[in-house]
This record gives C-alpha cells, structure tokens and sequence, in this order.
C-alpha cells in the first residue's frame, strides 16, 4: 500500500467528516468577509460607509429600497439598497457588520495568539526543564527586580532605582562569579543563596492555579472596564487571562515527548536544548494546542461580543457586532434586524470555528488515524 | 487521607493568598483613581476627595492599603465607597436573589442531560445522536445574550407575559396562584439560558463517559449473561459512568457566587453579577475586590470538595 503523506491522511479523514468541512468553509469565508469588509470599509470615501448617518432613512427593515429623493446622492448606499436594513441613526447596518466582521476575526486571532505563545513558552518551560529547580538567589533576585519596578511605578523613585541596579548588579555578578570562580568550591555564606527553592514545573503551575481562581470573564470585564477603551486592551487582556489550558496541554505533552526515543537520541547526538524544543518537540505536541487554538478562538470571539454588548468593546464610532446588537436591543419589536443580524452573524461564525476544531480533534487524533 | 487533607487546605490557602494579592494589584495598578471618578461634579470639591482618600486609606502606601483592606474583610468591616453599606452584607442580599436562578438553572441542566446523554449514547451515529451533538454545538457557540432576545421575543409575543426584572411591579393583592406564576414566568428564561451552555456541555460529557464504559469488559459480561439491554445500559455502564459526574458537584459551587453578568443585566436581575456589573462601572474597588475573592474561595473549596468526592466514591484512589 502507498505510503500517504500526513497532509493527504489528514484531507482525506476531513472530508469525511461533514461538519467540520462545513465549519472550515464557513471559517474560510468569513477571513475573506472579513478581509473585504476592512478594505471596503475604511479610507477616505468607502465603498461602503457605515458612519454615513441619514436621519431621515431611520430603522428601515433589510432589502429596503433607500428613497432616492431624500438623499443627496454620496448618501446612496453602493448597493442600491440596505441589505440589512438601517439602525436608530439611519447608518447602513451591511457596512457596519463589514465593519465589525474584522474586529471579531482580528480579537479572535490576536487574543488567541497572545494566549497560544504565553502558554507554549510557559507549557514548555514546565514540561521540559521542570524537574530542574529555582534557586534561592533567583528568586531573590526577581523579587528584588519586580519590587524595583513596582516602587518605580509608583512614584517612590529612588529606592525604586537602587533596587533595580541592585538587582541588574547581582545578575551581572552571578554570570561573572562562574567565570571568576570556575572550580573552586563556592564560599559557605553564599551556600544558602544556592539551594534549591522550589522546581520551576510546580512554581508555573501554581501559578496557572492562581490564575484558574479567577472568573474569568469578570476579571476581564474588570480590567477592560479599568483600562482605557480600545481595541488592542481587549485583545491583550483576552490573551493574557486565556493562556491557562493551553499551558495544561504543552506541559503534558512535553512531558510524554521527553520519554520518548527520538528525544533521547537527539539528546544522545548533542542536539542543544532549544534545537530539540523546537525542532523535535514543538511540531508534535501541535495538536492539542491548535484544537485548543480553534475553540479558543470562537471563546474570544464570544467574549469580545459579551464586552461589546456591555458597553465595553471598541469604542463607539467603529461599529462590532456586539455593539450594533447593543444599540439594537431598545428596538427589538419594532427592529428586530438590530438583533438579528449581528446575533447570527456571530452564532455562525462562532459554530464554524467549534465544528472545525472539534473536527480537527478527530483528525488529529492518532487512533483514528492508524484505523485504516 | 488526614495528611492529604491538611497538605491541600494548606495549598490552598497559600494559593487565596496570591490570589488577593494579584487582585489587589490589578486593581489598584489600572490607571485612574476611584477619587477621580467624577472630577466635573460640582459636589465633590478638592476637600471632599482629601476626605475621601483619607477615610478609605487610599493616602497610604499600597501594601497598606492591602493590609486595611483584607483586615477589614476578615472582621466584616468593609464598607462599599458608593453607598458606605456593608459589602458583605449587600452581596449576602444579592446572593439570596441570585440563589434561585442558580438552584434552577442546575436541576434543569442535571436532569436534562443525563437523558440527553445517554440517549445519544445508545443510538450513537443515530439521526437522534448526530441532531443532539449539532444542537449542542449550537448551544454552546450562540452568544448569551443574542439567545436571550430571541426567547424574549418568543415568550413575550406568543404567551403576553413580562418577564424583566424579578417580579411584576405593583401586582398588589392578585390571587397568591398569579402571584406564584409571575414569580415562575420572571424565573423561567433567566435561569433556562443560565442553563444552555450546561446542557451542552454536560450531555456531551455523558454521551462521551457512557461510551467509554460500554468498552468495558464488564458491560460485555453483563450483554453475554443475556441480561436485557436495559439493566446492562442502566445498572452496568450508568453507574460505572456516573463516577466523574460526582466530582463535578463540587466543581459547580463557584457558579454560586459567579452569576452571569450578561443575562443579569439584559432581565435587570438585581443579584450578583448585576451588582459586580455596577461595581465595575461605579470602581467601587471594596465590592470588586470582595467578589473577587470570594469566588477564589468558592472554586479552591469547589476543588477541594471534588478531590474528596472522589476519595470517598472511587475505592481505587487510596492515599
């Protein structure tokens, strides 16, 4: 029997799964809606303007013909018509879905690579020099650099700075002093800097136990609420508060891989550690996260709708889809569009991400792969 | 067991400690001060916010600050900014409202999944099963909120009943089965969308617990004894299965105290996450902060309670 490449094993367990194609379809388009949607939708004179308010074209309900004797004529939606109707302040309710159709692809993709990149250096780190321990001087030595930098922040500048070259000094010193000393046994008095505190595998993972303490979506709403309003905080603080099951994932798997032969050889071969990281143990721990990657891209996309509903999303004059579902919502009987066709925009592109990555579990997922 | 107990409280407690303080900190580091909040109001003059920052601590340096804070929330002393009532007391309150919604919206994801699951477990590959499996992917990729207006719409135009807020106002002195049944119709969507996301979820992880038991041997002992296939599917594989599902009585606790923000505020539910909400907007950072840490605890004792479920259920954990 040929051989199939993993690509060619992988398309073919796909296709026979319908909803994830469909899913992978719908994803596809969306990038593309998306992608069109900001080039349409921005620079001087759009295609498609969804800021252009005409008040006397007020909430008409989608496929509506715009009255040509009203308007003056760059007021004329390009279309000829309002493909989805017109909110409370007679904007072009197709331009702002074009428009907030980049938000959500853009929030879900950045938060999720924050979360993705945070999780494999921490995963990573855990799974792979996990068993090898934090020293005591280490960790007095960041202590001292995190206490430096807060008092900075905090207006307390002298002490701030003597503890940051403090700290910068000891670093320095700690590279010198195996240089200077080489062999030489280390003196008694510094013998306590240099036990062993706590290993580095249970230190990160305490922390992604103290960082599980918190409900997530209140925290984020937290601080989104504290920061000021832009695209870029949510994105950042949807990463950074995320990255928790990624790191789960790595560590595992990175566990299992070092067990593993071809670990072993490349050890044996004096492969260094990070070529062995990232050339032998990144490409196979893969797959959980990129199926992690896909869910967690349709959880920010939710979250990020969530924040703009509440009123703390992108600020106003850019239009997200959580915000025109917002701004809609004082007029659902009478305009129930409003509603509608944010809601489900964002039900379907949300279900198209969570039917791939769970088809993308499947294919990934080695017992099935060896069945035939 | 004793040491395992006493090695986990212990844990724990080192694990709230970080927590509070990376609260604290998150809080308190967010640039804009709680003093500032509304600098154009003619009432708060210079001397009012000097009184202010002095009467919350807030001239003191920061890890004061955090000492009078969590010694403030310990002896019960800690006092919203907005209004300087007890904020334990105010959560107590909106917890109680809060409550209900949270006791329906379980039962109704506990006894709809199970036969939800377990059904889909048996006809696997079924037109009943792959309909279940699209339903709960749709369920779970449908924004809360979008969900609530469509049941909103739905509900109100089909069967004229209001449904904002907990009860109809000024309903006076109608008979106690309308009074009942306003309360019912109030309750109903807040805790069914409460419930969504649960049920989804929770009938996948049965569907995919049951499955993984009928594998077992003994299930197919039990088939080739030519038991009927209801005690093999009921007595054999569902109580095998059911093993992981009693931890997860601890794992809900947090959903107590969690609320949800979103359909709080859509049905001006008055409980928790409604108030945290108009925390959030008011930087009354005491409330914040309490919630906060309150649901540390709650999901520290929901794990807690889970890891000894298991201890007492699964006689093959022995410590």
């Amino acid at each position: 029997m040929r051989r199939r490449s993993r690509l060619q094993e992988s398309w073919r367990l796909l296709k026979e799964n319908r909803l994830a194609v469909i899913g992978l379809t719908i994803f596809i388009l969306f990038f593309c809606i998306a992608f069109l949607g900001l080039v349409l939708t921005t620079g001087t004179d759009p295609t498609f303007d969804p800021a252009r308010v005409r008040l006397q074209e007020k909430l008409q309900p989608p496929l509506s013909k715009p009255n040509l004797e009203t308007l003056r004529p760059e007021e004329v939606p390009k279309l000829g018509v309002y493909l989805f109707g017109t909110d409370d302040l007679g904007r072009d309710v197709f331009a702002r879905m074009l428009q907030g159709a980049w938000v959500s692809l853009t929030v879900g993709f950045v938060a999720v690579g924050i979360s993705v990149l945070i999780g494999i250096f921490m995963g990573g780190i855990a799974g792979y020099f996990g068993q090898s321990n934090v020293r005591v001087d280490q960790v007095l030595a960041t202590v001292v650099l995190l206490l430096g930098g807060g008092l900075l922040v905090f207006g307390a500048r002298t002490p701030g700075v003597v503890l940051l070259v403090l700290g910068h000094v000891y670093i320095l010193f700690s590279v010198w002093s195996k240089r200077i000393w080489g062999k030489r046994p280390i003196p008694k008095w510094m013998g306590v800097l240099y036990k062993d505190a706590i290993s580095a595998d249970t230190l990160i993972m305490r922390f992604v136990d103290i960082m599980l303490c918190f409900p997530s979506f209140f925290l984020i709403l937290t601080v989104v609420a504290l920061l000021p309003a832009s695209m870029y905080n949510i994105m950042i603080v949807i990463g950074l508060t995320s990255w928790m099951g990624t790191t789960r994932f790595v560590r595992a798997e990175f566990l299992s891989l070092r067990e593993q032969d071809f670990v072993t050889a490349a050890r044996a071969l004096g492969v260094n550690h990070w070529r062995i990281i990232f050339r032998h143990m990144i490409p196979n721990a893969m797959a959980p996260v990129l199926v992690s990657a896909t869910i967690g891209i349709a959880t920010a996309i939710l979250t990020e709708a969530g924040l703009s509903f509440l009123g703390f999303g992108v600020p106003p004059p850019h239009a997200t889809w959580g915000g025109i579902l917002s701004d809609g919502k004082r007029f659902i009987f009478d305009a129930p569009w409003l509603t509608f066709a944010p809601g489900f925009a964002i039900l379907i592109v949300v279900l198209s991400f969570n039917l791939f990555g769970e088809g993308l579990r499947d294919i990934l997922n080695p017992k099935l792969r060896e069945r035939n | 067991m004793l040491s395992f107990v006493g090695r986990s409280i212990i844990q724990k407690i080192i694990t709230l400690f970080f927590v509070s303080i990376v609260s604290f900190l998150i809080i308190h580091l967010a640039p804009g001060e709680p003093s500032q909040v509304d600098p154009l109001n003619p009432k708060f003059t210079p001397e009012m916010v000097e009184r202010f920052r002095k009467e919350f601590h807030l001239d003191k340096p920061l890890y004061l600050q955090y000492v009078y804070f969590y010694r403030d929330l310990f002896t019960g002393k800690t006092v919203s900014w907005k209004d300087n009532q007890s904020v334990l007391r105010k959560i107590w309150e909106r917890f109680l409202n809060s409550l209900p919604l949270f006791i329906v919206g379980t039962i109704i994801t506990w006894t709809l999944s199970f036969p939800i699951g377990i059904r889909a477990a048996i006809f696997r590959g079924g037109f009943y099963d792959r309909s279940t499996t699209f339903f709960s992917y749709l369920l779970i990729s449908i924004p809360g909120f979008f969900f609530a207006y469509i049941l909103i719409i739905f509900v109100v135009t089909r069967f004229h009943v209001p449904v904002i807020g907990m009860e109809t106002f000024g309903l006076g002195d109608a008979s106690w089965l309308r009074l009942i049944m306003d309360r019912v119709w109030h309750l109903l969507l807040p805790s069914v969308l409460g419930a969504t996301g649960g049920i989804a979820i929770l009938s996948r992880y049965v569907r995919s617990q049951m499955l993984e038991v009928e594998g077992q041997d003994y299930v197919r002992t039990a088939r080739a004894k030519g038991l009927p296939e209801e005690q093999v599917y009921y007595k054999h594989a569902l109580r095998n299965a059911l093993l992981p599902f009693v931890t997860m009585f601890g794992l809900i606790l947090p959903g107590l105290i969690g609320g949800s923000v979103i359909i709080e505020s859509i049905f001006s539910w008055p409980g928790m996450g409604r108030m945290a909400y108009e925390a959030i907007l008011a930087r009354d950072y005491p409330i914040i902060l309490t919630v906060n840490f309150v649901s540390a605890v709650l999901v520290l004792a929901g794990t807690f309670v889970s890891d000894l479920l298991y201890l007492v259920v699964d006689p093959r954990i022995r410590l």
